[in-house]
């Protein structure tokens, strides 16, 4: 079992001493940001073209939709969200700290990515788990 | 090049068959084809069978191993829910390339109850309500809300899909529901993803549909011609890149490409076309759609829906089989099922639901991932 919490996905990056942060590679072709590692570049096709970037912590609402019925052991409901970051990358996540109302989510809000505990959620090895989150700012 | 023909096409009833297996549903419909056009599986060259959940199964080969093993060439073909689409596509071109001249195209699923994807499963901990939702309501919901977002589409317009949809399909004895929804009842129906409710989610089929396509030739020779569908065109696309890709799956780039290049091969436009069968998997779908495939100006949808121009009697009339909401939604049988069903309205054939004087009809499909299929058909001269 590992000492602390391990990351939720491999694009979130937990700098020893320092802020986690999510990342995301940047093509020094055509500028194009995608979240989390590639090499290469499917939108102009350049090759080996991928320089990683730290994405920003602020971004805006694009898109969204209340889920109410999930899978057993889910908690509903929740808004699962679709942010763009400021600067590139687009992330999907759990907004949290806004009603589950779509009177109360309006599109274009701006939001901050949080950085939490994945709910309590553990692996077989009883590994816990740091997760992102979006919350408005 | 000579042109293609859909001679025979039919589809079982779409339903829950949990006794029968998947080959089984598959040869119910290959035989319902050829008896529609008065063939014999010997009569077959090739056979393109579409089927996803049982992709390295070898479903085409097991078909002939229940209806004829005539040692014709098999192509199994997956491609998420433009399976069907694909195989009937693959065997349309097997004809234009003049390799065959008779050839049949099957489809073909057995589905389970529930929630479609958001099972994801990498290494560590599940993601589905930690980071987001990956169910296909959510997906599609996120997707209308982005109409939503750029034109001001409204729940109860996309509500409004369902009701039309379920009501048509009351006129669809091979429908798996046959029943009239009001706009409150779909509204207050369970929510699955806001806007999502449960009645606007496709419901999870058994079925399987089948076609015979012949040369030009081939069908004036055995004197099918009559009630014979000429294939004006057929197109397949991939999902071009989209800035939100990632997180984000994109139906709406590859059916705008795959329209334009449909109507460009047609020679012809949507104002041109009768009926359409387009891919409601979810109510939410079909507003995009409507833009999509240039059935109305870019944020007309709603006005579109709310002035019942795409109802059964008005101008262009959009899943009168019920579609996916209520027809029912046998992932790699879906794409030929709705060629079946356009062709029985251009073959004046589709008695309550009938489009009057149909002469053109499109069908479209898109497999998440992303794939879109799209034919124009047109009754024979």
């Amino acid at each position: 079992m590992s000492d602390g919490p391990l990351p939720v996905v491999s694009y979130l990056k937990m700098p020893p001493g320092g802020e986690p942060y999510l990342e995301g590679h940047r093509c020094q072709e055509c500028d194009c940001v995608y979240l989390g590692e590639r090499q290469h570049c499917s939108k102009c096709s350049a090759r080996d073209s991928m320089k990683a970037v730290q994405l920003a912590n602020n971004g805006t609402l694009y898109s969204y939709s209340i889920v109410h019925r999930s899978f057993p052991g889910i908690d509903v409901p929740y808004i699962s969200a679709i942010v763009d970051l400021e600067g590139g990358g687009t992330v999907k996540g759990n907004l949290i700290g806004v009603e589950a109302d779509p009177e109360k989510i309006s599109f274009g809000m701006p939001v901050q990515v949080v950085y939490d505990d994945a709910l309590g959620r553990k692996d077989g090895e009883g590994n816990s788990y740091l997760s992102y989150f979006f919350k408005p700012s | 090049m000579a042109d293609a023909y859909i001679v025979g096409v039919d589809m079982i009833k779409f339903g829950r068959f949990p006794e029968k297996t998947v080959p089984q549903l598959g040869a119910e419909a290959a035989l319902l084809a050829l008896d529609d056009c008065g063939l014999s599986i010997s009569d077959m060259q090739a056979l393109y069978c579409g089927n996803l959940n049982q992709a390295s199964g070898m479903v085409g080969q097991r078909i002939l191993q229940e209806i004829g093993q005539t040692g014709i060439p098999v192509v199994n073909v997956s491609n998420a829910c433009a399976t069907g689409a694909t195989s009937f596509r693959e065997a349309w071109m097997s004809v234009k390339a003049d390799v065959y001249d008779l050839v049949l195209a099957v489809g073909v699923e057995q589905m389970g109850k529930g929630l479609l994807g958001g099972g994801g499963g990498s290494k560590g901990i599940s993601k589905e309500g930690l980071l987001g939702s990956g169910t296909m309501p959510s997906v599609f919901a996120e997707a209308g809300l982005e109409h939503t977002r750029n034109h001001g589409t409204t729940f109860e317009q996309f509500a409004k899909v369902s009701v039309k949809n379920h009501h048509h399909s009351t006129m669809n004895a091979k429908a798996m529901y046959q029943i009239e929804t009001p706009l409150e009842v779909v509204m207050n129906a369970e929510m699955i993803s806001y806007p999502n409710t449960k009645l606007m989610c496709s419901v999870n089929v058994d079925g399987s549909a089948a076609a015979v396509i012949a040369s030009e030739q081939k069908a004036r020779e055995l004197g099918l011609m009559d009630r014979a569908i000429k294939v004006r065109a057929s197109v397949l696309t991939s999902d071009p890149w989209q800035e939100r890709d990632l997180v984000m799956p994109d139906v709406n780039s590859c059916t705008r490409m795959a329209a334009k290049s449909a109507y460009e091969m047609a020679g012809l436009g949507p104002e041109d076309v009768d009926l359409v069968e387009l891919h409601d998997c979810f109510a939410t779908a079909e507003i995009l759609h409507y833009e999509n495939l240039g059935l109305c100006e870019e944020g007309g949808a709603g006005r579109l829906i709310d002035d019942g121009e795409v109802e059964l009697g008005g101008r262009i009339p959009v899943n009168v089989s019920g579609g996916l909401l209520s027809k029912g939604h046998p992932l790699g049988a879906t794409g030929i099922a709705n060629i079946y069903e356009v062709s029985t309205h251009l073959r004046g054939e589709a008695g309550r639901r009938q489009v009057e004087d149909a002469k053109i009809g499109m069908t479209h499909v898109i497999g998440l991932g992303s794939a879109c299929g799209i034919h124009i058909l047109e009754k024979a001269a």
